[in-house]
């Protein structure tokens, strides 16, 4: 790990103004930005420890009935926070099937949507990638690269983002409050992941020194509550990044969906959003026809980068089975492998 | 760079001073203060090995800076038995075979500390084994922790499992 500066802030305001040095980095629970100095993949020359700053910790209900989220709260405080699980089930799904237990303890809100891409080429400082530094080249291409993009890729960078919570996020028009030098601004989280271009090195829509405060997740969300799952498929039953995930809610009326929500995971270097399958949904029958319809249209700009073909075909089942269990009910309580695809339609008891 | 920070360890409040901020919570346990208890396995929050409870809640303390938890409460394998009288979790574990090298028990048990308090598993075999799932053990004694988890469950909130059951 390089030599740094070591900076606490008091406030907000205090925080931004010391990350306005180049260099500088946020510090909140440093679940994954150690780990990546760690292995010299990042070398901040400045740490300003977010960690303590005040008023950042809370899970608020406005006036408006959005709920407020506070960047600083733990995965593992939102997850099992009784209201927020009730009203969000397929978020609290997604947090409780990402990581460990010791990692969600510690891991941030903010924290999560700003981490960055495991991809084993961006790990491994001797390989060239583009996303590291800038210009080398891409060694995932034609590398290791069965668990990459099939989405939104290009030819500079195939890698995804990991985030488990952030699909349901995408997928219920969740809202990234942000605080910078020229003062407070919101992105939808949709937003705030970039696409590589030609720039894989810029991950996020934030500028230099900004500053993730809050996620605010819209009232109109809690309308899919007794209809939203999150499932992901791993290359092991727990403690895993996805291969491919999917959120998916809806509104059910009389057996025809209303409205839906579509997002998938692990296919492109941000959650993605599949619009033109909820638009698809939107209207029909909650039936397999319907959800195998979804799932095409969801996957149709889908292309191999490598040896991952069979991701696009993964990615249309998970999407028929989150969108089957979605229709089948919220289940009364996370089930115990959270996420898992293998569980029952119940979720309730799998070792039974 | 000089940092004062106060931990309290197992108990003891204590006074640091730290040179380097890049120290871990992990690394001054074992190299400044000998508490060689707590494993460093992967070092980069893969294993588990060196899982402490932090203000009563388990983490990785190789991924955490020791720096910014100044006022914490840090709660080590050292800390758990009194004198010779073992915690109920290290019995269960001799109990229920639930190791054999024995480099990843004192992550384990301070891992199965941290679930019991949680209160999310009870005595759901399938809850315990996903909520262990940040401890790795390369022996594969996983059957033998799972049954520990479960009785010293049951010994330390007999009350609550009842209600679930």
């Amino acid at each position: 790990m390089n030599r740094f500066d070591y900076v606490k802030p008091a406030s907000v305001a205090e925080a931004i103004a010391a990350a306005a040095e180049p260099g500088a980095a946020y510090l909140a629970s440093g679940t994954n930005l150690l780990d990546l100095m760690k292995g010299g993949i990042v070398r901040p020359s400045r740490l300003v420890d977010v960690s303590r700053l005040p008023g950042l910790d809370r899970i608020e209900r406005l006036p408006s009935g959005d709920l407020r989220i506070g960047a600083l709260v733990r995965n593992a405080d939102l997850a099992h926070d009784v209201d927020f699980a009730k009203t969000y089930p397929a978020i609290a799904e997604a947090l409780l099937s990402g990581a460990s237990a010791q990692l969600r303890n510690a891991a941030t809100v903010g924290g999560n949507l700003l981490q960055r891409t495991r991809c084993n080429y961006f790990y491994d400082t001797a390989s060239a990638c583009n996303k590291r530094a800038p210009g080398t080249g891409c060694d995932a291409r034609g590398g290791d690269n069965r668990l990459h993009a099939v989405l939104g890729w290009s030819e500079g960078c195939i890698a995804t983002h990991p985030s488990d919570f952030c699909v349901p996020l995408v997928a219920f028009d969740a809202v990234a409050e942000i605080e910078g030098k020229n003062g407070r601004r919101e992105i939808a989280v949709e937003d705030l992941h970039r696409l590589p271009g030609a720039t894989p090195e810029l991950d996020s829509a934030l500028e230099a020194g900004e500053l993730i405060v809050a996620v605010r997740l819209p009232a109109a969300a809690r309308a899919f509550s007794s209809h939203a799952r999150y499932l992901k498929v791993r290359e092991r039953t727990s403690y895993a990044f996805a291969l491919v995930s999917a959120a998916a809610g809806l509104v059910i009326d009389g057996g025809r969906i209303k409205e839906a929500r579509l997002a998938l995971g692990g296919v492109a270097a941000r959650p993605w959003r599949a619009d033109a399958a909820e638009a698809m949904l939107a209207g029909a029958r909650a039936e397999p026809a319907a959800f195998q319809r979804a799932a095409e249209a969801a996957l149709t700009e889908a292309r191999p980068s490598g040896d991952n073909g069979f991701k696009i075909e993964l990615a249309r089942r998970i999407v028929v089975r989150a969108l089957t269990l979605a229709a089948a009910g919220t289940p009364a309580r996370v089930p115990a492998l959270p996420a898992s695809p293998f569980a029952s339609v119940s979720g309730e008891v799998l070792h039974a | 760079m000089n940092l004062s920070i106060r931990l309290t360890i197992n108990g003891e409040p204590r006074n640091f001073v730290l040179d380097d901020p890049r120290v871990t919570l992990l690394d001054l346990l074992r190299e400044r203060l000998q508490l060689t208890g707590t494993k460093k396995g992967c070092d980069r929050g893969q294993c588990g090995a060196c899982t402490v409870l932090v203000d009563g809640r388990r983490i990785n303390s190789c991924l955490a800076l020791a720096v910014s938890h100044d006022g914490a409460d840090i709660l080590t394998i050292e800390g758990i038995a009194h004198g010779d009288q073992l915690h109920p979790v290290q019995a269960a574990f001799i109990a229920h075979d639930g190791f054999q090298c024995g480099f990843c028990t004192p992550g384990q048990i301070m891992s199965a500390i941290g679930l019991i308090t949680e209160g999310q598993a009870g005595c759901d075999p399938e809850r315990v084994r996903e909520g262990m799932s940040g401890n790795l053990c390369r022996c594969g004694a996983y059957a033998g922790i799972t049954e520990a988890v479960l009785e010293a469950q049951n010994s330390l909130t007999p009350a609550k499992t009842e209600r679930a059951a």
